[in-house]
């Protein structure tokens, strides 16, 4: 399932180290979430998009792959517009839904806002390989190898995992537990399914997690085979992000709809 | 008996990680997150018609995210459990395109820290069903929080009532989805065999309450 | 053979004295009393019936056991006693001396990329960069691998090849010993003897010392130079029941080894012949009547995918498959891995959309059902073909052994009479209260036979049934069927074992090229 996220091929972000980029992105995130406004939410999704062919993403594979993310975007804004404090004129009133011109903008602000949070991420998982995120964490970060590559390692087994799911669901059917019928009926073959893939699941890190120990894994000392760099791109990525965030953040302001969270909500 | 050749090697403490928990915990953890991706997706279709209601009520659906916590701890029954399963559980959902982009892995964190300090509350000793059920509904309550007061929460600008009906929501829905259903699933893992080389390989022979 | 100098190998031995070694949680010992000697450089065999303890005692030489009493110092913890050493040092305190192959391939592939997969060992001995590369290659080509790219991703591998990356990444780390539990058990016969030979191989370069369990003894038999048969513990015997040379263990203990379900080279199990004018069972289809047939199918396990508002069909593993089912008679689908044959079953059975094509039920068989078996409802198909899966616990649905055969004629709402005769049959009688997990490998495929049966499908549809079984459990499976089939079921097998399929007869459905008929 991941692989429908991931691109092969080298496009220019993917050659920068994943621990930059991840910064980079944390930090657009860090800075929009802190006002709920349309402006800057909107310059910054605008630069995101002039970004993606960088990272070899085209508007066709954006939308098939991003469209859950801009339907929930779309969802937040609306709860916000009916459950946000009223402001301004009533424009809705019906028993507890109620949205009013503040309310709405505080809406439509927030699901600007919502995609322009959530876009940089995909972003910065189709242009980064989980080994070399895993190298740079482990590398870079010091986090400790063994719980990093531990990781890495079960995460292969997740493409054999959403194959099994369907021979499982194959497997019951052919003991007549069908997966049509009542939703709770469906609920519990779900969860019996859900129960049999665990078992696989935690058989099968078992096993492999055997043969990392027979691999010598597990000591204090370790060395690698590939190192994790840094090269001036990843000075240009950290530019970048910081760019990004601070035109985002210096044209709310300009435009005065600058509106930090906290102040928005009361 | 005494383990002659074991004497030699350095004794690893109870409560350290043997690469097989980690493993395993990370799998959990992995395989929470392609759970939680569906569960993502199935929550804009599911909670569609919630959140048109009432929005708050939409924290009933939350449990889900916050299974591999429990879980994780359940099985592996060593401190951080709960803390590494969720986090990496978000790392997996932000692989795969996450709509919460990178604040889902402070979720993840918060919610994962939620359920680790009831574990921690009870020394990482009691592992029955009230402790489940408390450990679904601290990483709910933390879930609740985050979304309702963290700067990137989805929930920042509802009222206060609202926040607080939505907090509960979430509470309630940690200790029943994530709570309840991976205790029972730790004792039906338990009898299958799969955990024998874990602390919790006895899992469904012990007291349900004490 | 110069072992000291070929690639740094310095061969292990192993002595073992008086050792023993009970699991966490287990009431008995998996090994007790193991006397053992294995000089470096010698390659050994080790052959018994399973709970022999042989799985374990591999995973102890490869340090991988953990340590005795590490948890909690309640009862139920492991426990160790008596001696085993590798160059007189316990395993756990020398990684890297010996390097373990299991069973499952899928497990034995660490990362996704094949030059990282194969350095994985050589980075956690802290070996230096440099020099993880220069053996990375080495191993490569010596168990032939070497040609492709070291970015390859290891999921695009067959499990023959998943297996000969394992020993790359072993023979990287240049242990002195080489320890296979079990290595082609689940492979196809390719790719058991692209294992084997590739063994061979690094073994004739490094002269590593080699321990391999292994019930199939003709695959390795050329290849040891020692067998050795061990037997499940018995406080005041020895483990060790038989050592010697290959040549003379097989003479001297062929009828043991037979008895405790050993593949012994040059035996096939008896089994019951088919009954040519067999007696037509009453209330099922005539001898030679068309139950199923497919014409011109094309299968594919993947769904259609959705692209933006288009739906893309899938790409079919094969297409042009023409066959027919008929009662009484087996009909044997072979073909080389990615031929499609366990996908082309799933469709027959009705488990898989065709993707061109179509799979029909004749009248006989479904009995106003439809004639799609796909479209069936899922009480109504396990009653008209039953579908045994190759890992029986896919199939497992309760937590006890008399629930999982009850279950389908608790849906039905009939046939719960028939249970008690396939538990007997099947001899599952003594275990109706065990959680169905726990069995052993041979018991678990039994009662996955058990299960579907009891619901009375008229077709038996089973994927590579005979895989990794000992040759006891293939004796009674395929007894079994073939009194099936006298009793006028039909029977689909996916399988690569010729001996299986002669012993059903029928015809059979060799898959590979695109455009295939029923021979």
């Amino acid at each position: 399932m991941r692989a429908a996220l991931t691109l092969r091929g080298e496009s220019l972000l993917s050659r920068a180290n994943p621990l930059t980029k991840f910064v980079a992105v944390f930090l657009i995130t860090l800075v929009l979430a802190l006002s709920i406004d349309w402006v800057s939410a909107t310059v910054a999704l605008g630069f995101e998009l002039l970004l993606f062919p960088l990272a070899g993403l085209t508007p066709l594979l954006l939308w098939q792959r991003g469209w859950p993310l801009i339907l929930a975007a779309a969802l937040g804004g609306w709860s916000t517009a009916i459950l946000a404090p009223d402001t301004g004129t009533i424009l809705l009133d019906v028993g507890i839904w109620s949205i009013s011109s503040g309310s709405l903008e505080l809406g439509l602000g927030f699901m600007l806002r919502g995609l322009a949070i959530a876009l940089p991420a995909v972003l910065l998982m189709s242009c980064t390989d989980p080994t070399d995120l895993a190298d740079a964490l482990a590398q870079k970060a010091k986090l400790p190898h063994r719980f990093v590559l531990g990781t890495l390692a079960a995460m292969r087994l997740v493409g054999l995992m959403a194959e099994e799911w369907q021979t499982i669901g194959m497997a019951r059917r052919a003991r007549g537990v069908g997966s049509r019928g009542t939703p709770l009926q469906r609920i519990r073959a779900t969860l019996g399914q859900s129960f049999g893939l665990l078992v696989q699941a935690i058989r099968r890190a078992s096993r492999l997690a055997v043969t990392m120990e027979a691999r010598g894994f597990g000591g204090a000392q370790r060395t690698w085979a590939r190192e994790s760099t840094y090269s001036p791109l990843d000075i240009w990525v950290l530019v970048g992000g910081t760019l990004i965030a601070a035109a985002a953040v210096a044209a709310a302001i300009g435009a005065g709809t600058w509106n930090l969270v906290w102040a928005a909500t009361g | 008996m005494t383990g002659i050749s074991a004497k030699q090697t350095p004794t690893t403490s109870k409560k350290s990680w043997r690469v097989v928990d980690i493993v395993v915990a990370a799998l959990i953890a992995v395989a929470g997150g392609v759970i939680f991706w569906a569960w993502s997706q199935g929550a804009n279709v599911i909670t569609a018609p919630l959140n048109a209601v009432y929005p708050p009520l939409t924290g009933l659906y939350a449990g889900g995210w916050m299974i591999p916590a429990v879980l994780g701890m359940l099985i592996i029954r060593k401190p951080g459990a709960a803390l590494f399963c969720e986090t990496v559980a978000a790392t997996g959902e932000l692989l795969m395109g996450s709509q919460y982009g990178t604040t889902v892995l402070i979720s993840g964190l918060l919610q994962g820290l939620g359920a680790e300090l009831v574990f921690a509350a009870f020394v990482y000793k009691k592992f029955n069903l009230p402790v489940a059920l408390l450990a679904g509904a601290g990483a709910g309550f933390f879930c609740g929080l985050n979304d309702s007061f963290a700067p990137w929460g989805w929930n920042i600008a509802y009222a206060a009532g609202d926040k607080a009906a939505y907090i509960l929501f979430t509470a309630i829905s940690g200790a029943i989805i994530a709570g309840a259903l991976s205790w029972i699933a730790t004792r039906g893992l338990a009898k299958t065999g799969v955990l024998s080389s874990f602390a919790s390989r006895k899992a469904a022979t012990e007291p349900v309450f004490s | 053979m110069t072992p000291n100098r070929v690639g740094g190998v310095r061969p292990a031995g192993v002595t073992a004295q008086g050792w023993a070694w009970r699991h966490a949680g287990r009431p008995r010992p998996a090994v007790q009393g193991l006397d053992l000697d294995i000089r470096p450089g010698e390659r050994v065999l080790l052959l018994g019936p399973s709970g022999a303890g042989k799985s374990t005692l591999l995973h102890a030489l490869a340090g991988v056991l953990g340590d005795a009493n590490d948890d909690d110092g309640e009862a139920g913890d492991s426990d160790e006693s008596g001696s085993l050493l590798i160059d007189g040092q316990p395993p756990r305190a020398q990684r890297g001396r010996a390097g373990l192959m299991q069973q499952d391939p899928e497990t034995q592939v660490i990362l996704s990329r094949l030059g990282d997969d194969v350095a994985f060992g050589a980075e956690n001995l802290a070996v230096p960069r440099a020099e993880i590369w220069a053996r990375v290659h080495e191993a490569l080509d010596d168990v032939g691998l070497g040609h492709l790219p070291l970015d390859h991703p290891t999921s695009a591998l067959s499990g023959g090849q998943k297996q000969r990356l394992a020993l790359a990444g072993i023979l990287a780390m240049r242990p002195g010993i080489i320890l296979l539990d079990e290595p082609t058990a689940n492979l196809d016969p390719a790719g058991v003897l692209e294992v084997r030979d590739a063994v061979g191989r690094c073994l004739e370069k490094t002269g590593a010392t080699l321990v391999v369990v292994e019930h199939r003894v003709a695959v390795w038999k050329d290849l040891v130079d020692r067998i050795v048969v061990l037997q499940p513990g018995a406080s005041n015997d020895s483990a060790v029941l038989i050592d010697g040379s290959p040549d003379q263990v097989l003479e001297q203990a062929k009828e043991m080894l037979i008895r405790a379900g050993v593949w012994v080279p040059g035996h096939v199990p008896a089994t019951r012949p088919r009954n040519s004018a067999a007696a037509r069972a009453p209330g099922s289809a005539g001898p030679g009547q068309l139950l199923l047939a497919a014409e011109k199918l094309a299968v594919s396990r993947e769904r259609p995918r959705r692209r933006g508002f288009k739906t893309l069909p899938p790409t079919p593993v094969q297409s042009g498959i023409s066959a027919q089912v008929r009662a009484g008679e087996a009909l044997t689908v072979t073909g080389p891995n990615g031929s499609g044959k366990s996908t082309f079953a799933l469709t027959l059975a009705g488990l898989l959309k065709p993707v061109a094509g179509a799979v029909s039920a004749t009248l006989e068989l479904s009995a106003g059902a439809g004639i799609d078996p796909y479209a069936w409802k899922a009480e109504q198909l396990i009653s008209r073909i039953g579908t045994v899966f190759q890992e029986p616990e896919h199939q497992f649905v309760t937590g006890r052994v008399l629930d999982e055969l009850l279950f389908g004629p608790k849906h039905l709402g009939h046939g719960e009479e028939r249970v008690d005769e396939l538990l007997e049959r099947l001899r599952l009688t003594s275990l109706v209260d065990a959680n169905p997990y726990t069995l052993s490998g041979g018991e678990k495929r039994r009662l996955s036979v058990a299960t579907v049966l009891a619901a009375h499908p008229q077709v038996l549809v089973l994927d590579e049934p005979t895989f990794g079984q000992d040759a006891n459990t293939w004796a009674e499976l395929a007894s079994f069927l073939s009194e099936l089939l006298d009793a006028g079921a039909a029977v689909v097998s996916v399988t690569h074992d010729r001996e299986f399929s002669s012993v059903l007869g029928g015809t059979e459905l060799a898959l590979g090229t695109p455009e295939m008929a029923a021979s």
